[in-house]
């Protein structure tokens, strides 16, 4: 017994030997380090915690990374990035972020809710902004917190218009969407994607079916999370065999997957979401449109407003009114989407803007 | 690793080939498990050298000093120097002690940060591990962490119990719901001989997929949110802290300590451990001695489920207090990692946790404060396991001889 005792106080200290070298090596090459030249331009340090989709998501997290990179380029500010692997990441990223001191934290997505919203109050004296979501209380009511920034997107407005194309140009007479998971922010562009094709129907008197989303009853496809691209590529196949020849896919980096299906089958189109398709994906050839959101553009704003002390709690709402959400160019489909649809798009675009037609959802950002 | 039904009428032999299979897989295991501390320790350092090297190559200043190298050799070593210290100086102040934290508290946080990472890791590593010791691969600590958190999540906020009691209740409920998840694992493998280590991979993914269902339910949640998250777990629910705030060390950590020494004690002081144990070493023989076989493998899944329900419990009720559709991150399989790190031993677990916990907590400050891409850690991780675990693997794989000297370190 005691024989095993002192092997195991033995390794033990072996560890503790062995943790303090790595220890005093490390302080050594600290000591090397800190040669390094003294920063210039702004002292304004704008930070952003990803969720755990990461930076190279090609959905949001990458659009706010973007807008980051952005910010730094051109208005100078000091920028601190950090990734998240997982739920349990967000609460020490975020606290990481404050204890250096970080002017205006962004935390990408609704996942970094709670965390923003506890580092805000706990922090008066620093700025913080949420991007895809509000705050809420426990039970889920609106709350509003000084220093502490929501920054939305009504994508409902472009969706609808999104929806209306696609209407206009399918061969099937079947159009087609899925999600990632159905949260507001992705179930608002379902929903108008919805309204935009009926709104095709009401006017032309055609029956174009919408598969894959019923927006009375706020149920659909959802492929389960958005990185399993095997997963989109199966429900992508469904839709297709249903008869669905244009599909849009609201599931960030999903969507390759829904891509990589459409072109396996021909005649097949996309409508890609967040950013334009066209340019960021591969998938160019197959991409009628997108639905983008300019979340960068967002970001860099916030940035600004920061910088010059303008920061307010005030929402950012994305709108097609400035321009925060809109409709990509249609690239190689160009010349077959007859003129006077795309005549009507600009006109249902301008009714939205000025109001003589409202986009409902029930997810619109309130 | 065994077929067989019941020990009273035993089962015919299994054909040839499946025995020889089966030994094959023995003999990894207990290879893996039977390597030294030092073994463990080099693989340690090693792995950081690599890490280092990544860390230079993906930083743009070191490569560009690289490119004047025949110009200023000198430069190119200083900032290669710098770059990787920095990092791993950045790395060592998140995980132990912060000499750049602006208050005392904040300087000694750390350590207890790496600890509040390690519980979780801790605890499902034990499952594990005690599965590895009897001859079981447990891969689903995923799923069982996943079904400890949900039921202790659940129980946690939708209960009104006075304090502690709630607590109780709610981990008690997270440990059932563990052992549950895994006995299905175990029952299946002992009535079926259906290979846990697919049985438990499949109830991953369905509990992922039921976590998921669930957070859409409003009945569930508690919440009016549409977002798929559920309420915050009542005060009275929560592993309550061992000091003050700004710290989150919570007893959940005391619960790993226990849960160590309960493993210990288990399988190095008990007639059932030493039944396990056997069953591990050898079921033929564990079977010819008069050990139930199936009644082993159903209660181990258990017991390891048991513990990383426990992890699940920890990780929701003491530190992050609602459940999402990541509420388990990736600690089941970082868990074998500990495991394997760990020697598949209780206090080497426990360490290995420790040490994954530090990477953790130290990896946050890494990333933020030297924007070192965060995924260097997870090669570190990964490389340890790789030379701990490659020889004897590449060795079976290959077919080839194990060399004679082995074993005398042991």
């Amino acid at each position: 017994m005691s024989a095993v005792c002192n092997k195991k106080r033995e390794n033990v200290k072996k560890l503790a030997s062995a943790v303090s070298m790595i220890a005093a090596s490390a302080l050594v090459l600290s000591a090397c380090g800190s040669g390094e030249g003294g920063d210039s331009g702004e002292d304004y340090l704008a930070c952003m915690v990803s969720d755990s989709g990461g930076w190279d998501d090609q959905s949001f997290n990458q659009s706010g990374r973007e807008g980051m990179t952005a910010a730094k380029k051109n208005l100078g500010v000091e920028e601190q990035l950090a990734e998240s692997q997982g739920d349990a990441d967000f609460g020490p990223n975020v606290d990481n972020m404050v204890q250096q001191g970080c002017n205006l934290t962004f935390g990408v997505g609704f996942l970094l809710e709670d965390t923003i919203q506890e580092a805000a109050e706990a922090n008066p004296d620093l700025n913080f902004a949420l991007i895809d979501s509000t705050f809420s209380d426990a039970d889920g009511n609106p709350v509003t917190i000084d220093n502490a920034k929501p920054v939305v997107f009504n994508t409902a407005e472009a969706a609808y218009l999104a929806g209306y194309v696609a209407a206009a140009t399918t061969d099937s007479g079947k159009v087609g969407t899925f999600g990632g998971i159905q949260i507001p922010s992705v179930t608002i562009f379902m929903d108008g994607f919805a309204d935009g094709v009926d709104k095709f129907n009401e006017d032309n008197d055609e029956d174009v079916k919408l598969l894959g989303w019923n927006k009375d009853k706020q149920d659909g496809s959802f492929s389960g999370d958005f990185e399993n691209q095997g997963q989109g590529q199966e429900l992508t196949k469904q839709l297709i065999s249903q008869g669905a020849d244009i599909i849009m896919p609201v599931a960030g980096p999903v969507g390759l997957g829904a891509a990589a299906a459409a072109k396996e089958a021909e005649d097949v189109k996309l409508v890609w979401v967040d950013s334009d398709g066209y340019e960021s994906t591969e998938y160019g050839d197959i991409i009628l449109t997108s639905v983008v959101k300019q979340i960068a553009n967002a970001v860099e704003d916030t940035v600004e407003e920061g910088m010059n002390d303008e920061f307010t709690s005030e929402p950012y709402v994305g709108t097609l009114e400035n321009e925060g959400v809109g409709l990509a160019p249609y690239h190689d489909f160009d010349d077959e989407v007859p003129d006077e649809v795309k005549d009507k798009v600009d006109e249902l675009k301008q009714q939205i803007i000025d109001g003589s037609l409202t986009v409902e959802s029930e997810s619109t950002p309130k | 690793m065994t077929t067989d039904i019941s020990p009273a009428a035993p089962s015919p032999a299994p054909p040839p080939d499946t025995e020889t299979q089966d030994g094959r897989q023995q003999n990894l295991l207990q290879e893996i498990l039977s390597g030294s501390w030092l073994v463990s320790l080099l693989a340690i350092v090693l792995a950081m050298l690599l890490g280092g090297v990544l860390i230079a190559v993906s930083n743009a200043e070191v490569v560009a000093a690289a490119e004047n190298f025949f110009a200023a050799p000198g430069e190119f070593f200083s900032t290669l120097f710098s770059t990787v210290g920095n990092a791993y100086s950045a790395l060592f102040r998140g995980a132990v002690f912060d000499w750049d934290a602006r208050t005392a508290e904040r300087a000694i946080r750390p350590l207890t940060e790496s600890m509040v990472s390690g519980t979780p890791l801790i605890l499902t590593g034990l499952g594990i591990a005690l599965a590895f010791r009897c001859g079981l691969f447990n891969i689903g600590g995923q799923g069982q962490v996943i079904l400890g958190a949900t039921l202790a999540g659940f129980l946690g906020y939708a209960l009104d119990l006075p304090p502690f009691v709630h607590m109780l209740i709610a981990v008690i409920g997270g440990i059932i719901g563990g052992a549950v998840w895994a006995g299905i694992a175990g029952v299946l493998k002992a009535r079926t001989g259906a290979n846990e280590v697919i049985v438990t991979i499949m109830l991953n993914s369905i509990a992922g997929y039921a976590l998921g269902y669930l957070l859409k339910q409003n009945w569930f949640t508690h919440t009016t949110s549409a977002n798929p998250q559920s309420r915050v777990v009542d005060d009275s629910a929560q592993m309550f802290l061992l000091l003050p705030a700004p710290f989150r060390l919570h007893v959940g950590f005391v619960l790993a300590i226990l849960a160590t020494i309960f493993v210990w004690w288990l399988l190095d002081r008990s007639t059932i451990g030493f039944e396990f144990k056997a069953v591990g070493a050898n079921p033929h023989a564990a079977r010819t001695a008069g050990i139930s076989v199936s009644k082993v493998t159903i209660l181990v899944m258990i017991v390891a489920g048991a513990l990383a329900g426990l992890g699940g419990a920890a990780q929701v009720l003491g530190t992050e207090f609602k459940l999402t559709g990541g509420i388990s991150g990736s600690i089941g399989f970082d868990a074998i990692t500990v495991a394997l790190l760990g020697r598949s031993k209780p206090l080497g677990t426990f360490l290995a946790g420790l040490l994954f916990g530090a990477f953790k907590a130290g990896g946050y400050l890494m990333q933020s404060q030297t924007g070192t891409p965060i995924d260097i850690v997870l090669v570190v991780q990964s490389v340890i396991v790789l030379l701990i675990a490659a020889p004897p693997l590449v060795r079976s794989i290959f077919r080839l001889p194990t060399p004679v000297l082995k074993r005398k370190e042991d």
